[in-house]
């Protein structure tokens, strides 16, 4: 079966070819998953597997490093190194400074 | 390494579940091995979190670009070239 990622020839809407500037929350999502890989806690391959896991809905609805971001916490969830819960509290934190004003909480 | 440059080779028409790097248009085409592009541990095994090993050969194959996409319009001796990995591959008659 043709899994949803595997695009090539298939239609598509025309490519949005501008240079866009990087946020710089995706530049850290970008730099936890090279540490991450340097470490050795996961590899490149794994991540690629859990990206492409994601389901069609989070391919399609997510950007590029929201999908990055999910699937380095998926696996930092199935090996062990973080808990659900422990993602749970830091986001509610990180909701939190956010509202109060907090632009670096990310 | 079983295949040599200029070889002729089918890409295996299989689509087995679990992570693959084949894309999918390209599985059941014929191309030639344009060359062997190192030994890497198998991707397949890596993403499970295994090691991957022996390590095995990846090949740079180059397809003509009809040969790929029956509407293709552009020139006929336009290619495309993929990397795919020894076991994808299988020798094609000449």
């Amino acid at each position: 079966m043709r899994s949803y990622h595997d695009l090539g020839g298939l239609p598509g809407a025309p490519l949005a070819l501008a240079e866009h500037t990087y946020e710089p929350w995706e530049k850290r999502v970008d730099a936890l998953l090279v540490m991450l890989i340097e470490r050795g806690v996961i590899s490149l391959d794994e991540h690629r597997r859990v990206h492409e896991s994601l389901g069609d809905r989070a391919y399609a609805e997510l950007k590029y490093y929201e999908r990055w971001m999910a699937a380095t916490a998926n696996l930092l969830i199935m090996k062990g190194v973080i808990s659900i819960a422990e993602i749970a509290n830091k986001m509610i934190d990180v909701e939190a400074r956010l509202a109060a004003g907090d632009d670096c909480a990310f | 390494m079983r295949f040599k440059d200029g070889d002729r080779v089918a890409v295996k028409a299989a689509h087995p579940p679990g992570h693959v790097r084949t894309p999918f248009y390209i599985r059941g085409k014929v191309g030639v091995i344009e060359h062997c592009c190192g030994m890497f541990p198998n991707p397949e095994e890596l993403a499970y979190g295994r090691p991957g090993l022996p390590a095995i050969p990846n090949y740079r194959v180059r397809f003509k670009q009809k040969d790929v996409w029956p509407d293709y319009q552009g020139h006929q001796d336009d290619g495309i070239c993929v990397e795919i990995y020894e076991h994808w591959l299988e020798p094609a008659n000449q």
